[in-house]
Protein backbone atom coordinates (compact mmCIF):
# COMPACT_ATOMS: atom_id res chain seq x y z
CA UNK A 1 0.00 0.00 0.00
CA UNK A 2 1.87 3.08 -1.32
CA UNK A 3 5.19 3.73 0.35
CA UNK A 4 4.04 2.91 3.87
CA UNK A 5 6.30 0.82 6.07
CA UNK A 6 5.10 -2.15 8.11
CA UNK A 7 4.43 -0.14 11.27
CA UNK A 8 2.41 2.39 9.34
CA UNK A 9 0.42 -0.34 7.62
CA UNK A 10 -0.35 -1.91 10.98
CA UNK A 11 -1.51 1.44 12.38
CA UNK A 12 -3.77 1.99 9.38
CA UNK A 13 -5.28 -1.44 9.85
CA UNK A 14 -5.97 -0.59 13.52
CA UNK A 15 -7.54 2.81 13.00
CA UNK A 16 -9.27 2.46 9.67
CA UNK A 17 -9.71 -1.29 9.36
CA UNK A 18 -7.88 -1.06 6.05
CA UNK A 19 -5.63 -3.77 4.70
CA UNK A 20 -5.57 -2.49 1.16
CA UNK A 21 -6.32 0.68 -0.72
CA UNK A 22 -9.95 1.57 -0.09
CA UNK A 23 -12.58 2.15 -2.73
CA UNK A 24 -13.71 5.74 -3.02
CA UNK A 25 -11.97 8.90 -1.95
CA UNK A 26 -9.05 8.85 0.44
CA UNK A 27 -6.22 10.85 1.88
CA UNK A 28 -3.46 9.10 3.79
CA UNK A 29 -1.13 11.12 5.91
CA UNK A 30 2.03 9.55 7.32
CA UNK A 31 4.59 11.32 9.50
CA UNK A 32 3.22 14.73 8.59
CA UNK A 33 3.48 14.07 4.84
CA UNK A 34 0.84 13.25 2.29
CA UNK A 35 1.25 9.56 1.46
CA UNK A 36 -1.60 9.12 -1.00
CA UNK A 37 -4.73 10.83 -2.16
CA UNK A 38 -7.60 10.04 -4.43
CA UNK A 39 -10.58 12.17 -5.28
CA UNK A 40 -13.64 10.81 -7.05
CA UNK A 41 -16.21 12.34 -9.37
CA UNK A 42 -18.31 13.42 -6.40
CA UNK A 43 -15.75 13.83 -3.65
CA UNK A 44 -12.90 16.22 -4.07
CA UNK A 45 -9.98 16.40 -1.66
CA UNK A 46 -7.67 19.40 -1.88
CA UNK A 47 -4.85 20.75 0.26
CA UNK A 48 -5.48 24.02 1.99
CA UNK A 49 -3.48 26.84 0.41
CA UNK A 50 -1.65 27.61 3.62
CA UNK A 51 -0.71 23.94 3.99
CA UNK A 52 -2.44 23.43 7.30
CA UNK A 53 -4.74 20.62 6.20
CA UNK A 54 -7.28 19.50 3.67
CA UNK A 55 -10.72 20.42 2.37
CA UNK A 56 -13.13 17.69 1.41
CA UNK A 57 -15.99 18.75 -0.82
CA UNK A 58 -18.80 16.30 -1.32
CA UNK A 59 -21.23 17.17 -4.12
CA UNK A 60 -24.96 17.32 -3.43
CA UNK A 61 -26.83 14.03 -3.97
CA UNK A 62 -23.73 11.87 -3.46
CA UNK A 63 -25.01 8.54 -2.20
CA UNK A 64 -23.30 5.43 -0.82
CA UNK A 65 -19.78 6.75 -1.14
CA UNK A 66 -17.02 6.84 1.40
CA UNK A 67 -13.98 8.90 2.36
CA UNK A 68 -11.05 7.52 4.32
CA UNK A 69 -8.61 9.95 5.89
CA UNK A 70 -6.32 8.01 8.22
CA UNK A 71 -3.29 9.60 9.84
CA UNK A 72 -0.29 7.72 11.16
CA UNK A 73 2.73 8.88 13.10
CA UNK A 74 5.56 6.41 13.43
CA UNK A 75 8.51 8.71 14.05
CA UNK A 76 9.13 9.87 17.59
CA UNK A 77 8.93 13.56 18.43
CA UNK A 78 6.45 14.72 15.80
CA UNK A 79 3.94 17.36 16.76
CA UNK A 80 1.33 18.54 14.32
CA UNK A 81 -1.96 20.34 14.12
CA UNK A 82 -4.09 19.58 11.10
CA UNK A 83 -7.32 21.18 9.93
CA UNK A 84 -9.70 19.05 7.93
CA UNK A 85 -12.89 20.63 6.68
CA UNK A 86 -15.75 18.60 5.27
CA UNK A 87 -18.31 20.35 3.11
CA UNK A 88 -21.14 17.93 2.54
CA UNK A 89 -23.78 19.00 0.05
CA UNK A 90 -27.51 18.48 0.31
CA UNK A 91 -29.20 15.06 0.04
CA UNK A 92 -26.02 13.04 0.52
CA UNK A 93 -25.55 9.69 2.20
CA UNK A 94 -21.87 9.10 2.93
CA UNK A 95 -19.47 7.35 5.28
CA UNK A 96 -16.38 9.11 6.55
CA UNK A 97 -13.65 7.12 8.26
CA UNK A 98 -10.97 9.05 10.09
CA UNK A 99 -8.57 7.80 12.68
CA UNK A 100 -5.11 8.34 13.99
CA UNK A 101 -2.52 5.84 15.01
CA UNK A 102 0.70 6.76 16.76
CA UNK A 103 3.62 4.44 17.22
CA UNK A 104 6.25 5.98 19.42
CA UNK A 105 9.39 4.00 20.12
CA UNK A 106 11.47 7.00 21.03
CA UNK A 107 11.78 9.27 24.01
CA UNK A 108 10.23 12.42 22.57
CA UNK A 109 6.50 13.04 22.65
CA UNK A 110 4.42 12.53 19.53
CA UNK A 111 1.30 14.57 19.18
CA UNK A 112 -1.44 14.87 16.61
CA UNK A 113 -4.07 17.52 17.06
CA UNK A 114 -6.74 17.12 14.44
CA UNK A 115 -9.39 19.74 13.97
CA UNK A 116 -12.30 18.35 12.01
CA UNK A 117 -15.11 20.56 10.88
CA UNK A 118 -18.25 19.20 9.29
CA UNK A 119 -20.78 21.25 7.42
CA UNK A 120 -23.62 18.89 6.67
CA UNK A 121 -26.12 20.05 4.04
CA UNK A 122 -29.89 19.77 4.27
CA UNK A 123 -31.36 16.25 4.26
CA UNK A 124 -27.93 14.63 4.23
CA UNK A 125 -26.90 11.59 6.18
CA UNK A 126 -23.34 11.09 7.42
CA UNK A 127 -21.79 8.26 9.30
CA UNK A 128 -18.46 9.21 10.84
CA UNK A 129 -16.10 6.67 12.36
CA UNK A 130 -12.98 7.74 14.23
CA UNK A 131 -10.55 5.41 15.93
CA UNK A 132 -7.53 6.41 17.93
CA UNK A 133 -4.79 4.02 18.76
CA UNK A 134 -1.29 4.13 20.17
CA UNK A 135 1.55 1.64 20.34
CA UNK A 136 5.31 1.55 20.82
CA UNK A 137 7.59 0.94 23.74
CA UNK A 138 9.38 4.28 23.97
CA UNK A 139 9.09 6.65 26.91
CA UNK A 140 7.81 9.43 24.67
CA UNK A 141 4.15 10.14 25.18
CA UNK A 142 1.47 9.54 22.55
CA UNK A 143 -0.87 12.49 22.57
CA UNK A 144 -4.05 13.07 20.60
CA UNK A 145 -6.20 16.14 20.98
CA UNK A 146 -9.05 15.99 18.52
CA UNK A 147 -11.40 18.89 18.06
CA UNK A 148 -14.61 18.16 16.20
CA UNK A 149 -17.06 20.83 15.14
CA UNK A 150 -20.31 19.83 13.57
CA UNK A 151 -22.89 21.97 11.83
CA UNK A 152 -26.02 20.07 10.98
CA UNK A 153 -28.36 21.87 8.62
CA UNK A 154 -32.08 21.29 8.42
CA UNK A 155 -33.21 17.68 8.49
CA UNK A 156 -29.71 16.28 8.28
CA UNK A 157 -28.45 13.35 10.31
CA UNK A 158 -25.03 12.46 11.61
CA UNK A 159 -23.92 9.43 13.53
CA UNK A 160 -20.46 9.56 15.08
CA UNK A 161 -18.64 6.57 16.42
CA UNK A 162 -15.52 7.54 18.31
CA UNK A 163 -13.31 4.91 19.79
CA UNK A 164 -10.08 5.11 21.74
CA UNK A 165 -9.26 1.93 23.53
CA UNK A 166 -5.56 1.49 23.53
CA UNK A 167 -2.24 3.17 23.90
CA UNK A 168 -3.02 6.88 23.92
CA UNK A 169 -1.29 8.52 26.90
CA UNK A 170 -3.11 11.76 26.91
CA UNK A 171 -6.15 12.97 25.10
CA UNK A 172 -8.31 16.01 25.25
CA UNK A 173 -11.31 15.65 22.99
CA UNK A 174 -13.62 18.53 22.36
CA UNK A 175 -16.75 18.06 20.31
CA UNK A 176 -19.16 20.86 19.58
CA UNK A 177 -22.28 20.77 17.47
CA UNK A 178 -24.93 23.14 16.26
CA UNK A 179 -28.07 21.32 15.28
CA UNK A 180 -30.70 22.93 13.09
CA UNK A 181 -34.40 22.16 12.71
CA UNK A 182 -35.33 18.46 12.44
CA UNK A 183 -31.66 17.47 12.35
CA UNK A 184 -30.25 14.83 14.63
CA UNK A 185 -26.85 13.98 16.03
CA UNK A 186 -25.99 10.60 17.47
CA UNK A 187 -22.69 10.02 19.25
CA UNK A 188 -21.33 6.72 20.50
CA UNK A 189 -18.04 7.17 22.30
CA UNK A 190 -15.88 4.39 23.72
CA UNK A 191 -12.90 5.19 25.89
CA UNK A 192 -10.52 2.89 27.65
CA UNK A 193 -7.55 4.17 29.59
CA UNK A 194 -4.81 2.35 31.43
CA UNK A 195 -1.51 2.99 33.17
CA UNK A 196 -1.21 6.70 33.93
CA UNK A 197 -3.27 7.75 30.93
CA UNK A 198 -5.53 10.72 31.07
CA UNK A 199 -8.55 11.32 28.89
CA UNK A 200 -10.78 14.35 28.83
CA UNK A 201 -13.84 14.42 26.66
CA UNK A 202 -16.05 17.45 26.40
CA UNK A 203 -19.26 17.83 24.45
CA UNK A 204 -21.08 21.05 23.86
CA UNK A 205 -24.15 20.49 21.77
CA UNK A 206 -26.56 23.23 20.87
CA UNK A 207 -29.99 22.13 19.78
CA UNK A 208 -31.05 25.26 17.96
CA UNK A 209 -33.81 24.23 15.62
CA UNK A 210 -37.36 23.15 16.13
CA UNK A 211 -37.55 19.37 16.54
CA UNK A 212 -33.77 18.93 16.62
CA UNK A 213 -32.25 16.10 18.61
CA UNK A 214 -29.06 14.67 20.07
CA UNK A 215 -28.24 11.37 21.71
CA UNK A 216 -24.76 11.11 23.19
CA UNK A 217 -23.69 7.89 24.88
CA UNK A 218 -20.20 7.64 26.30
CA UNK A 219 -18.95 4.36 27.68
CA UNK A 220 -15.65 4.34 29.48
CA UNK A 221 -13.35 1.98 31.30
CA UNK A 222 -10.57 3.38 33.49
CA UNK A 223 -8.00 0.83 34.62
CA UNK A 224 -4.79 1.01 36.67
CA UNK A 225 -4.18 4.61 37.71
CA UNK A 226 -5.79 6.25 34.73
CA UNK A 227 -8.21 9.13 34.82
CA UNK A 228 -11.16 10.15 32.69
CA UNK A 229 -13.23 13.25 32.78
CA UNK A 230 -16.43 13.38 30.81
CA UNK A 231 -18.15 16.64 30.32
CA UNK A 232 -21.40 16.08 28.51
CA UNK A 233 -23.28 19.27 27.82
CA UNK A 234 -26.42 19.96 25.84
CA UNK A 235 -28.26 23.23 25.44
CA UNK A 236 -31.84 23.10 24.28
CA UNK A 237 -32.68 26.35 22.55
CA UNK A 238 -35.88 25.23 20.83
CA UNK A 239 -38.44 22.46 21.03
CA UNK A 240 -35.98 19.59 20.96
CA UNK A 241 -34.95 16.26 22.43
CA UNK A 242 -31.56 15.78 24.03
CA UNK A 243 -30.18 12.77 25.82
CA UNK A 244 -26.71 12.19 27.24
CA UNK A 245 -25.51 9.11 29.00
CA UNK A 246 -22.25 8.36 30.71
CA UNK A 247 -21.76 4.75 31.61
CA UNK A 248 -18.42 3.89 33.13
CA UNK A 249 -16.51 1.08 34.73
CA UNK A 250 -13.62 1.74 37.09
CA UNK A 251 -10.99 -0.86 37.89
CA UNK A 252 -7.85 -0.95 40.04
CA UNK A 253 -7.15 2.65 41.05
CA UNK A 254 -8.86 4.22 38.06
CA UNK A 255 -10.81 7.42 38.51
CA UNK A 256 -13.68 8.86 36.52
CA UNK A 257 -15.34 12.20 36.85
CA UNK A 258 -18.61 12.74 35.00
CA UNK A 259 -19.88 16.28 34.75
CA UNK A 260 -23.24 16.37 33.05
CA UNK A 261 -24.74 19.67 32.13
CA UNK A 262 -28.12 20.34 30.69
CA UNK A 263 -29.30 23.79 29.81
CA UNK A 264 -32.90 24.30 28.79
CA UNK A 265 -33.56 27.68 27.24
CA UNK A 266 -36.93 26.82 25.78
CA UNK A 267 -39.99 25.54 27.57
CA UNK A 268 -40.37 22.74 25.01
CA UNK A 269 -36.81 21.48 25.34
CA UNK A 270 -36.71 17.92 26.68
CA UNK A 271 -33.29 17.08 28.09
CA UNK A 272 -32.25 13.96 29.95
CA UNK A 273 -28.97 12.90 31.44
CA UNK A 274 -28.01 9.53 32.88
CA UNK A 275 -24.75 8.63 34.54
CA UNK A 276 -23.52 5.49 36.21
CA UNK A 277 -19.99 4.78 37.40
CA UNK A 278 -18.94 1.69 39.26
CA UNK A 279 -16.80 -1.38 39.25
CA UNK A 280 -17.77 -4.52 37.34
CA UNK A 281 -20.71 -6.13 39.07
CA UNK A 282 -19.42 -9.07 41.12
CA UNK A 283 -22.27 -11.29 39.98
CA UNK A 284 -21.25 -10.82 36.33
CA UNK A 285 -17.78 -12.15 37.09
CA UNK A 286 -19.23 -15.01 39.13
CA UNK A 287 -21.63 -15.97 36.34
CA UNK A 288 -18.85 -16.20 33.76
CA UNK A 289 -16.68 -18.16 36.19
CA UNK A 290 -19.46 -20.72 36.53
CA UNK A 291 -19.21 -21.05 32.75
CA UNK A 292 -15.54 -21.96 33.12
CA UNK A 293 -13.68 -18.66 32.76
CA UNK A 294 -11.04 -17.50 35.22
CA UNK A 295 -11.66 -14.24 37.02
CA UNK A 296 -9.28 -12.37 34.67
CA UNK A 297 -10.88 -13.90 31.57
CA UNK A 298 -14.31 -13.03 32.88
CA UNK A 299 -13.29 -9.39 33.38
CA UNK A 300 -11.86 -9.25 29.89
CA UNK A 301 -15.07 -10.58 28.33
CA UNK A 302 -17.20 -8.14 30.30
CA UNK A 303 -15.05 -5.16 29.30
CA UNK A 304 -14.89 -6.23 25.66
CA UNK A 305 -18.63 -6.56 25.52
CA UNK A 306 -19.11 -3.25 27.28
CA UNK A 307 -16.89 -1.40 24.83
CA UNK A 308 -18.14 -3.17 21.73
CA UNK B 1 -21.41 -38.52 41.78
CA UNK B 2 -21.71 -35.64 44.20
CA UNK B 3 -21.33 -36.10 47.94
CA UNK B 4 -21.96 -33.46 50.57
CA UNK B 5 -20.63 -34.33 54.01
CA UNK B 6 -21.90 -32.46 57.02
CA UNK B 7 -22.13 -29.14 55.15
CA UNK B 8 -22.97 -26.11 57.22
CA UNK B 9 -23.19 -22.46 56.29
CA UNK B 10 -23.66 -19.47 58.55
CA UNK B 11 -23.53 -15.72 58.27
CA UNK B 12 -23.06 -13.05 60.87
CA UNK B 13 -25.55 -10.24 60.77
CA UNK B 14 -25.55 -7.44 63.31
CA UNK B 15 -23.33 -9.52 65.59
CA UNK B 16 -25.81 -12.39 65.44
CA UNK B 17 -24.78 -15.72 63.98
CA UNK B 18 -27.43 -17.07 61.60
CA UNK B 19 -27.22 -20.73 60.56
CA UNK B 20 -28.56 -21.05 57.04
CA UNK B 21 -27.53 -24.67 56.41
CA UNK B 22 -27.01 -27.20 59.17
CA UNK B 23 -25.32 -30.57 58.81
CA UNK B 24 -26.32 -31.39 55.24
CA UNK B 25 -25.43 -34.96 54.23
CA UNK B 26 -26.36 -35.83 50.72
CA UNK B 27 -25.33 -38.08 47.86
CA UNK B 28 -26.43 -37.49 44.29
CA UNK B 29 -25.76 -40.62 42.25
CA UNK B 30 -24.91 -40.57 38.57
CA UNK B 31 -27.79 -40.74 36.11
CA UNK B 32 -30.19 -39.38 38.69
CA UNK B 33 -32.72 -36.62 38.27
CA UNK B 34 -33.11 -35.05 41.69
CA UNK B 35 -35.49 -32.28 42.67
CA UNK B 36 -34.90 -30.18 45.77
CA UNK B 37 -37.98 -28.52 47.14
CA UNK B 38 -39.06 -26.83 50.34
CA UNK B 39 -40.31 -23.52 51.68
CA UNK B 40 -39.00 -20.14 50.62
CA UNK B 41 -35.91 -19.25 52.55
CA UNK B 42 -35.24 -22.91 53.38
CA UNK B 43 -31.70 -22.76 51.99
CA UNK B 44 -32.07 -24.34 48.54
CA UNK B 45 -30.32 -21.63 46.54
CA UNK B 46 -27.63 -21.36 49.20
CA UNK B 47 -26.94 -25.08 48.87
CA UNK B 48 -26.68 -24.77 45.07
CA UNK B 49 -24.28 -21.83 45.43
CA UNK B 50 -22.13 -23.89 47.78
CA UNK B 51 -21.99 -26.76 45.29
CA UNK B 52 -20.99 -24.35 42.49
CA UNK B 53 -18.31 -22.79 44.71
CA UNK B 54 -19.89 -19.33 44.90
CA UNK B 55 -20.21 -19.59 48.68
CA UNK B 56 -17.69 -21.30 50.95
CA UNK B 57 -19.28 -23.60 53.51
CA UNK B 58 -18.37 -22.87 57.13
CA UNK B 59 -17.94 -26.59 57.70
CA UNK B 60 -18.05 -29.92 55.92
CA UNK B 61 -16.71 -31.46 52.76
CA UNK B 62 -17.77 -31.73 49.13
CA UNK B 63 -16.69 -34.59 46.88
CA UNK B 64 -17.26 -34.72 43.13
CA UNK B 65 -16.57 -38.09 41.53
CA UNK B 66 -14.56 -38.96 44.61
CA UNK B 67 -12.37 -35.84 44.44
CA UNK B 68 -12.46 -33.39 47.34
CA UNK B 69 -13.49 -30.08 45.77
CA UNK B 70 -14.21 -28.19 49.01
CA UNK B 71 -11.24 -25.86 48.44
CA UNK B 72 -11.68 -25.53 44.69
CA UNK B 73 -12.88 -22.23 43.27
CA UNK B 74 -15.82 -21.60 40.92
CA UNK B 75 -13.77 -21.89 37.72
CA UNK B 76 -12.13 -25.14 38.78
CA UNK B 77 -15.47 -26.69 39.63
CA UNK B 78 -16.96 -25.49 36.35
CA UNK B 79 -14.08 -27.12 34.51
CA UNK B 80 -14.54 -30.35 36.43
CA UNK B 81 -18.10 -30.50 35.12
CA UNK B 82 -20.47 -28.58 37.36
CA UNK B 83 -22.99 -26.17 35.81
CA UNK B 84 -25.35 -23.88 37.60
CA UNK B 85 -28.31 -21.97 36.19
CA UNK B 86 -29.07 -19.06 38.51
CA UNK B 87 -32.46 -18.37 40.01
CA UNK B 88 -31.97 -14.77 38.95
CA UNK B 89 -30.03 -14.62 35.66
CA UNK B 90 -27.28 -12.01 35.48
CA UNK B 91 -27.49 -9.19 32.93
CA UNK B 92 -24.56 -7.87 30.95
CA UNK B 93 -24.21 -4.68 28.95
CA UNK B 94 -22.81 -5.38 25.53
CA UNK B 95 -22.39 -9.14 25.80
CA UNK B 96 -24.67 -10.82 23.29
CA UNK B 97 -26.53 -14.11 23.58
CA UNK B 98 -24.13 -15.69 21.09
CA UNK B 99 -21.12 -14.50 23.14
CA UNK B 100 -22.54 -16.06 26.27
CA UNK B 101 -23.31 -19.37 24.54
CA UNK B 102 -19.81 -19.39 23.06
CA UNK B 103 -18.24 -18.90 26.48
CA UNK B 104 -20.47 -21.64 27.89
CA UNK B 105 -19.45 -24.02 25.11
CA UNK B 106 -15.79 -23.46 26.01
CA UNK B 107 -14.83 -20.85 23.41
CA UNK B 108 -15.83 -22.31 20.08
CA UNK B 109 -19.39 -22.67 18.92
CA UNK B 110 -20.85 -22.81 15.43
CA UNK B 111 -23.67 -20.47 14.64
CA UNK B 112 -26.11 -23.27 13.90
CA UNK B 113 -25.21 -25.09 17.12
CA UNK B 114 -25.98 -21.93 19.06
CA UNK B 115 -29.27 -21.73 17.21
CA UNK B 116 -30.11 -25.28 18.23
CA UNK B 117 -29.66 -24.46 21.90
CA UNK B 118 -31.92 -21.45 21.58
CA UNK B 119 -34.58 -23.40 19.71
CA UNK B 120 -34.44 -26.04 22.43
CA UNK B 121 -35.51 -23.45 24.98
CA UNK B 122 -38.21 -22.18 22.66
CA UNK B 123 -36.53 -19.00 21.46
CA UNK B 124 -36.46 -18.16 17.79
CA UNK B 125 -32.72 -18.12 17.24
CA UNK B 126 -32.77 -15.48 14.53
CA UNK B 127 -34.43 -12.97 16.84
CA UNK B 128 -32.27 -13.61 19.86
CA UNK B 129 -28.77 -14.67 18.92
CA UNK B 130 -27.47 -11.11 18.58
CA UNK B 131 -29.51 -9.56 21.35
CA UNK B 132 -27.59 -8.09 24.25
CA UNK B 133 -28.11 -9.97 27.49
CA UNK B 134 -29.36 -6.82 29.20
CA UNK B 135 -32.53 -5.47 30.74
CA UNK B 136 -34.20 -5.21 27.35
CA UNK B 137 -34.91 -8.94 27.63
CA UNK B 138 -37.95 -10.07 29.59
CA UNK B 139 -37.64 -12.16 32.73
CA UNK B 140 -38.79 -15.32 30.96
CA UNK B 141 -36.43 -14.71 28.03
CA UNK B 142 -33.47 -14.30 30.37
CA UNK B 143 -34.44 -17.50 32.16
CA UNK B 144 -34.54 -19.42 28.88
CA UNK B 145 -31.17 -18.04 27.80
CA UNK B 146 -29.77 -19.08 31.16
CA UNK B 147 -31.00 -22.62 30.52
CA UNK B 148 -29.57 -22.57 26.97
CA UNK B 149 -26.09 -21.74 28.34
CA UNK B 150 -26.26 -24.82 30.57
CA UNK B 151 -27.25 -26.93 27.56
CA UNK B 152 -24.22 -25.56 25.72
CA UNK B 153 -21.94 -26.60 28.56
CA UNK B 154 -22.90 -30.29 28.44
CA UNK B 155 -21.48 -31.07 31.87
CA UNK B 156 -21.86 -34.09 34.10
CA UNK B 157 -23.72 -32.24 36.83
CA UNK B 158 -26.24 -29.53 36.04
CA UNK B 159 -28.04 -27.57 38.71
CA UNK B 160 -31.07 -25.47 37.80
CA UNK B 161 -32.48 -23.07 40.36
CA UNK B 162 -36.22 -22.74 39.73
CA UNK B 163 -35.89 -23.02 35.94
CA UNK B 164 -39.65 -22.92 35.46
CA UNK B 165 -40.07 -19.56 37.20
CA UNK B 166 -41.33 -17.03 34.70
CA UNK B 167 -41.66 -19.58 31.91
CA UNK B 168 -45.12 -19.67 30.41
CA UNK B 169 -47.28 -22.77 30.66
CA UNK B 170 -47.08 -23.47 26.96
CA UNK B 171 -43.31 -23.97 27.21
CA UNK B 172 -43.44 -26.08 30.29
CA UNK B 173 -43.65 -29.36 28.33
CA UNK B 174 -40.60 -28.38 26.32
CA UNK B 175 -38.70 -27.57 29.44
CA UNK B 176 -39.32 -31.02 30.83
CA UNK B 177 -38.24 -32.53 27.54
CA UNK B 178 -34.98 -30.58 27.75
CA UNK B 179 -34.14 -32.19 31.07
CA UNK B 180 -35.00 -35.63 29.80
CA UNK B 181 -32.86 -35.16 26.68
CA UNK B 182 -29.95 -33.92 28.76
CA UNK B 183 -30.06 -36.98 30.91
CA UNK B 184 -30.07 -39.25 27.86
CA UNK B 185 -27.38 -37.46 25.92
CA UNK B 186 -24.70 -36.89 28.55
CA UNK B 187 -23.49 -40.21 29.88
CA UNK B 188 -23.48 -40.68 33.64
CA UNK B 189 -24.83 -37.18 34.06
CA UNK B 190 -27.08 -36.08 36.86
CA UNK B 191 -29.43 -33.14 37.15
CA UNK B 192 -30.46 -31.26 40.25
CA UNK B 193 -33.47 -29.02 39.93
CA UNK B 194 -34.70 -26.71 42.60
CA UNK B 195 -38.41 -26.36 42.11
CA UNK B 196 -41.78 -25.80 43.69
CA UNK B 197 -43.72 -27.24 40.77
CA UNK B 198 -45.56 -30.49 41.24
CA UNK B 199 -45.16 -31.29 37.55
CA UNK B 200 -41.38 -31.17 37.89
CA UNK B 201 -41.46 -33.08 41.15
CA UNK B 202 -43.49 -35.78 39.44
CA UNK B 203 -40.81 -36.56 36.85
CA UNK B 204 -37.96 -36.76 39.38
CA UNK B 205 -36.20 -39.93 40.43
CA UNK B 206 -35.59 -38.54 43.88
CA UNK B 207 -36.97 -35.69 45.91
CA UNK B 208 -35.21 -33.82 48.69
CA UNK B 209 -37.16 -31.62 51.04
CA UNK B 210 -35.03 -28.84 52.49
CA UNK B 211 -36.43 -26.64 55.23
CA UNK B 212 -34.79 -24.55 57.94
CA UNK B 213 -31.41 -25.40 56.49
CA UNK B 214 -31.86 -29.12 57.03
CA UNK B 215 -32.84 -32.09 54.92
CA UNK B 216 -36.27 -33.05 56.19
CA UNK B 217 -36.86 -35.83 53.74
CA UNK B 218 -35.00 -37.56 50.92
CA UNK B 219 -36.05 -40.58 48.89
CA UNK B 220 -37.75 -41.96 45.84
CA UNK B 221 -40.11 -39.51 44.20
CA UNK B 222 -42.82 -42.14 44.26
CA UNK B 223 -42.64 -42.31 48.04
CA UNK B 224 -42.02 -38.66 48.84
CA UNK B 225 -44.37 -36.90 46.45
CA UNK B 226 -47.59 -38.28 47.95
CA UNK B 227 -46.30 -37.39 51.40
CA UNK B 228 -45.65 -33.80 50.38
CA UNK B 229 -48.91 -33.40 48.57
CA UNK B 230 -51.04 -35.07 51.24
CA UNK B 231 -49.49 -34.26 54.57
CA UNK B 232 -50.98 -31.17 56.19
CA UNK B 233 -47.75 -30.71 58.00
CA UNK B 234 -45.51 -30.52 54.99
CA UNK B 235 -48.01 -28.54 53.03
CA UNK B 236 -47.76 -25.87 55.62
CA UNK B 237 -44.03 -25.99 55.27
CA UNK B 238 -44.05 -25.99 51.47
CA UNK B 239 -46.93 -23.64 50.97
CA UNK B 240 -46.13 -23.06 47.34
CA UNK B 241 -46.30 -26.70 46.31
CA UNK B 242 -50.03 -27.06 46.69
CA UNK B 243 -50.87 -24.12 44.47
N1 LIG C 1 -25.39 -13.87 52.52
C1 LIG C 1 -26.49 -13.95 53.28
N2 LIG C 1 -26.67 -13.13 54.32
C2 LIG C 1 -27.77 -13.20 55.09
N3 LIG C 1 -28.76 -14.06 54.88
C3 LIG C 1 -28.65 -14.90 53.85
C4 LIG C 1 -27.52 -14.89 52.99
N4 LIG C 1 -27.69 -15.83 52.05
C5 LIG C 1 -28.88 -16.41 52.32
N5 LIG C 1 -29.45 -15.84 53.40
C6 LIG C 1 -30.74 -16.25 54.02
O1 LIG C 1 -30.72 -17.64 54.05
C7 LIG C 1 -32.02 -18.15 53.84
C8 LIG C 1 -32.01 -19.15 52.72
O2 LIG C 1 -31.90 -18.47 51.49
P1 LIG C 1 -32.01 -19.21 50.09
O3 LIG C 1 -31.93 -18.20 49.04
O4 LIG C 1 -31.03 -20.31 50.07
O5 LIG C 1 -33.50 -19.81 50.17
P2 LIG C 1 -34.30 -20.65 49.11
O6 LIG C 1 -34.61 -21.94 49.75
O7 LIG C 1 -33.58 -20.70 47.83
O8 LIG C 1 -35.64 -19.80 48.97
P3 LIG C 1 -36.59 -19.50 47.69
O9 LIG C 1 -37.51 -20.68 47.59
O10 LIG C 1 -37.35 -18.30 48.12
O11 LIG C 1 -35.75 -19.29 46.52
C9 LIG C 1 -32.90 -16.95 53.61
O12 LIG C 1 -33.56 -16.65 54.81
C10 LIG C 1 -31.94 -15.87 53.22
O13 LIG C 1 -32.43 -14.62 53.57
MG1 LIG D 1 -33.89 -19.85 45.96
Amino acid sequence: MFQLDEIQKRLIAEVAGLHKVPIGAYNFRANSQLAARQSTANIEITSKEDGTGIDIHIKPNTKNESVHIPVVLSASGLTETVYNDFFIGENCDVVIVAGCGIDNCGSANSEHDGVHRFFVGKNSKVKYVEKHYGSGTGTGKRILNPVTEVTLNENSFMEMEMVQIKGVDSTNRVTTANVDASAKLIVRERLMTHGDQKAFSTYKINLNGENSGADVVSRGVARDKSFQKLDLGISGNAACNGHTECDSIIMDEGKILAVPSLEANNVDAMLVHEAAIGKIAGEQIIKLMTLGLTEAEAEEQIINGFLK
Amino acid sequence: MLELKNISFGVTEENKQIEILRGINLTIENKKFVVITGPNGGGKSTLARIIAGIEKPSGGQILFDGVDITEKNITERAKLGISFAFQQPVKFKGLEVFDLLKIAAGGKLKFNEACNYLSAVGLCARDYINREVNSSLSGGELKRIEIATILARKTKLSIFDEPEAGIDLWSFKHLIKIFEDMRQNISDSSIIIISHQERILSIADEIIVLADGQIKNHGDAKTILPQIVNSENVIKECGKIKE
